[in-house]
């Protein structure tokens, strides 16, 4: 439509510029200036120019006052939306100009993003603390296969994240030349194995249908991302018939509750046992989440165990074991486990050596029990749903939902004298969770003054300045050893966002910048312990954080290596008697060193560092959090020990 | 996360307790040692442990314990070889990890009680 209407056509086209070439031609003698000067005049136009302009004969039509993308952009405003991450591109140009220029930039505001994939790893870390998904548009083929590690990533997370993808379907409408290297006959293809649903729309009426079902099938447990196309054509054709046109009524789902009889029987085993434990990994998908299970920890004085795949428990709290993690299994006579990404690991002892063998780790007789969204939901080909999980009681539901009936079951099986017995085995794990604490303090001492600086020590030196303050940690800390969430205060659900999901580098700086974003409207004090691998992969977010104006505290775990695979090829090394010095080659980052500090403030980031003498962290951590004071983000380097 | 937690739950909890006796070796060469035999990558330059190993110093097992440990890990750690790593070095090694100077207590860090 774009073409046969509005073109003025290559056969014109080349007619008219005859015509002009000959009119300059035929001029009278003039001076060399002069001549110099009309070469450098606009064109006369050509005859078909001519007559479009005068309207004497009939025109193709070369504007449009009402196109498709309008009505695109009045279904995402229906949805909510705050912001669009994404990185510009053709195949949404429509699209684009609609949400600047109609829909005003604003709710939705286009974020602009340096890459697709950190685009929908900002969208992904939005999400987590917004609890609702932010858009990301997506350039056909080339766009969407730079986003698709981040896609992958937030479906492993069961993280809703909502891709729009531009496409141009119609091959007789296409620009010749790169539109079709942009084009594809099936744009969803190739992400189709890790988004719950797609679809390709044909119509604007078929398009608001399908958004809006997008919209609600990513936000129905297990919540994950969803991509609808938006063809070229419906972007930039005006619309049919506006009058016509309506933006369907979201409904979100109710999310699937477990069933009555197998809640009641999980109540009566755990009320029963002696040594239940409750693992938690993505169970808390909103802040009422993390109140129903302490209620429901507190209730049975039961030890929780956070896998911390979401914010599920306080972990100052007497009743989070995390730290006991194996012990407490090992004794256990019952485990519940909610929303496990991987029951089997929980309950098995895996060894990474030559022979790679496995065993239990729970007493026989242990009774396991599954509450898990993941049941209802599973795809065949990419294996991130881990090995298969042999319970005892499989209840295939929404975790959090599924609390409410599940506390009120058990708080009608305790009796007095059973109440006294769980108040007693209380009362002995707030003792241990004291000692727990008193021992990771212990633990966090050693090499307290070393240089590289110990994971431990960082954790103490960000955690000293920002205790008093409404803070929320926007990455997860598994490489630094989990020493915040050993030793700081988190009581509550914004204060962390768990992990990646699929492990893909080139998560955490963009995710933490998404969810910065999402904090800054609420004043809150983003920080970030920021992997240098990972930084690697998207930095150019920095550049997003500056131009956007995003707060957030980045201190800079800089290990100079993609220190997991240091260790694997150490593994092999050892494993093949042979070259065990050699674990450095292809695994690091030195040579040269990396200096984050000026790559900050080369994008307009506050940029302090590298630092190396412990003594010298607290004063850069003050100076920076006083850039973020201002609004402006800021790093922080720092030149870790490995983990 | 899960691949962490499997790692630091798993990993041995050593005893610290260092033997009479274990008085040899050369800590300056063990703390090459340490270094180039890559023990800090998940030990910590200081021997001090994290999410991927338990910390082994100060105050290591004994000579003996360690040695028996190295060559035939029952948890995560791959095995150190005498092909790979002699006798003589785990015993410089050793002597490194005596020689890691104990941190201040806790109670005299304030940014460790808070």
């Amino acid at each position: 439509m774009r073409l046969k209407k509005t073109s003025v056509g290559r056969r014109n086209f080349l007619k008219g510029a005859a015509a002009g070439a000959a009119a300059i031609v035929a001029k009278p003698a003039v001076t060399r200036a002069q001549q110099q000067a009309e070469a450098r005049r606009a064109p006369v136009p050509g005859a078909a120019s001519k007559e479009a302009e005068s309207g004497a004969v009939s025109v193709d039509v070369q504007t449009c006052d009402h196109p498709g993308a309008d009505y695109m952009v009045d279904v995402l405003k229906s949805l909510g939306f705050e912001y669009i991450f994404s990185n510009p591109g053709s195949s949404f140009r429509g699209l684009h100009e609609s949400v600047v220029n109609y829909g005003g930039n604003k709710a939705p505001e286009f974020i602009t993003c340096c890459h697709e994939e950190s685009a929908t790893a900002m969208a992904h870390g939005y999400g987590k603390v917004e609890g609702k998904p932010a858009s990301v548009f997506a350039h056909g083929t080339v766009g969407l296969q730079h986003a698709a590690m981040a896609i992958y990533n937030a479906y492993c997370d069961r993280a809703p994240v909502y891709v729009i993808v531009g496409n141009s379907l119609d091959a007789t409408q296409r620009r010749p030349g790169v539109e079709w290297d942009h084009s594809v006959q099936d744009a969803a293809a190739m992400v189709r194995d890790y988004v719950k649903w797609d679809d390709t729309p044909l119509s604007l009426t078929h398009f608001g249908e399908s958004a809006v079902r997008a919209y609600k099938i990513a936000m129905t447990p297990p919540t994950m991302p969803v991509l609808v196309v938006a063809d070229g054509d419906l972007q930039e054709a005006e619309m049919p018939d506006r009058a016509k046109l309506r933006v369907p009524k979201l409904t979100l789902a109710a999310p699937p509750q477990g069933d009555s009889a197998a809640v009641a029987e999980t109540a009566r085993l755990l009320v029963a046992a002696e040594n239940p434990v409750i693992v938690a990994d993505r169970a808390a998908r909103t802040p009422a989440g993390m109140k129903l299970l302490v209620e429901l920890a507190e209730s049975l004085q039961a030890p929780v165990i956070d896998q911390g795949g979401r914010m599920n428990f306080p972990t100052r709290h007497p009743l989070n074991h995390t730290d006991r993690a194996r012990a407490l299994v090992a004794n256990a006579d019952v485990i519940l486990g909610l929303e496990l990404t991987d029951f089997w690991g929980t309950v098995n002892i895996y060894r990474d050596q030559q022979e790679r063998t496995s065993r239990r780790g729970t007493k026989a007789g242990a009774k396991l029990i599954s509450i898990t969204s993941g049941d209802l939901y599973l795809k065949s080909n990419y294996q991130d749903f881990q090995r298969y999980p042999e319970v005892d009681l499989a209840i295939a539901a929404d975790a959090e939902a599924t609390l409410p009936s599940l506390i009120e079951a058990v708080k009608r099986l305790i009796t007095a004298d059973r109440k006294r017995a769980l108040q007693d085995r209380g009362a002995k794990l707030a003792t241990a969770r004291a000692e727990a604490l008193e021992r990771a303090r212990t633990e966090a001492s050693y090499a307290w003054d070393a240089s590289p600086i110990t994971t431990a020590r960082l954790s103490a030196e960000v955690w000293a300045q920002i205790k008093d303050k409404d803070w929320s940690l926007v990455s997860q800390p598994n490489f630094a050893s989990n020493w915040p969430l050993r030793l700081w205060n988190f009581d509550k659900h914004y204060q962390f966002i768990g992990g990646s999901g699929g492990a893909g580098e080139g998560y955490g700086s963009p995710a933490a910048a998404g969810a910065a974003l999402a904090n800054r409207k609420h004043g809150r004090l983003s920080v970030a312990i920021q992997n240098d691998g990972d930084l690697m992969y998207s930095n150019g977010v920095l550049w997003t954080l500056a131009h956007h104006k995003i707060p957030i505290l980045s201190v800079m775990h800089n290990n100079r290596a993609y220190h997991q695979e240091v260790m694997h090829l150490q593994r092999m090394a050892n494993r093949h008697q042979r070259g065990i010095t050699t674990a450095a080659t292809g695994t690091t980052i030195t040579d040269p060193n990396i200096d984050y500090a000026m790559l900050a403030r080369s994008m307009g980031v506050h940029g302090e560092g590298p630092v190396t003498d412990p003594k010298d962290l607290g004063p850069a951590i003050r100076r920076a959090l006083d850039a973020v004071g201002h609004g402006q983000p800021a790093l922080v380097d720092v030149v870790t020990q490995p983990r | 996360m899960r691949r962490l937690v499997l790692l630091t739950v798993i990993a041995p909890v050593l005893v610290f307790s260092q033997t009479k006796g274990d008085t040899g070796g050369n800590a300056a060469n063990g703390k090459k040692f340490f270094t180039s035999y890559g023990c800090w990558q998940c030990h910590g330059y200081e021997g001090q442990g994290g999410a991927a190993g338990p910390r082994i110093a100060p105050r290591p097992i004994s000579l003996a314990a360690l040695t028996t440990y190295v060559r035939h890990p029952t948890g995560q750690m791959p095995p150190f070889t005498s092909k790979v790593v002699p006798d003589s070095d785990l015993v410089d090694i050793h002597a490194y990890l005596r020689s890691v100077r104990e941190p201040p207590a806790v109670k005299n860090i304030p940014l460790l009680n808070q």
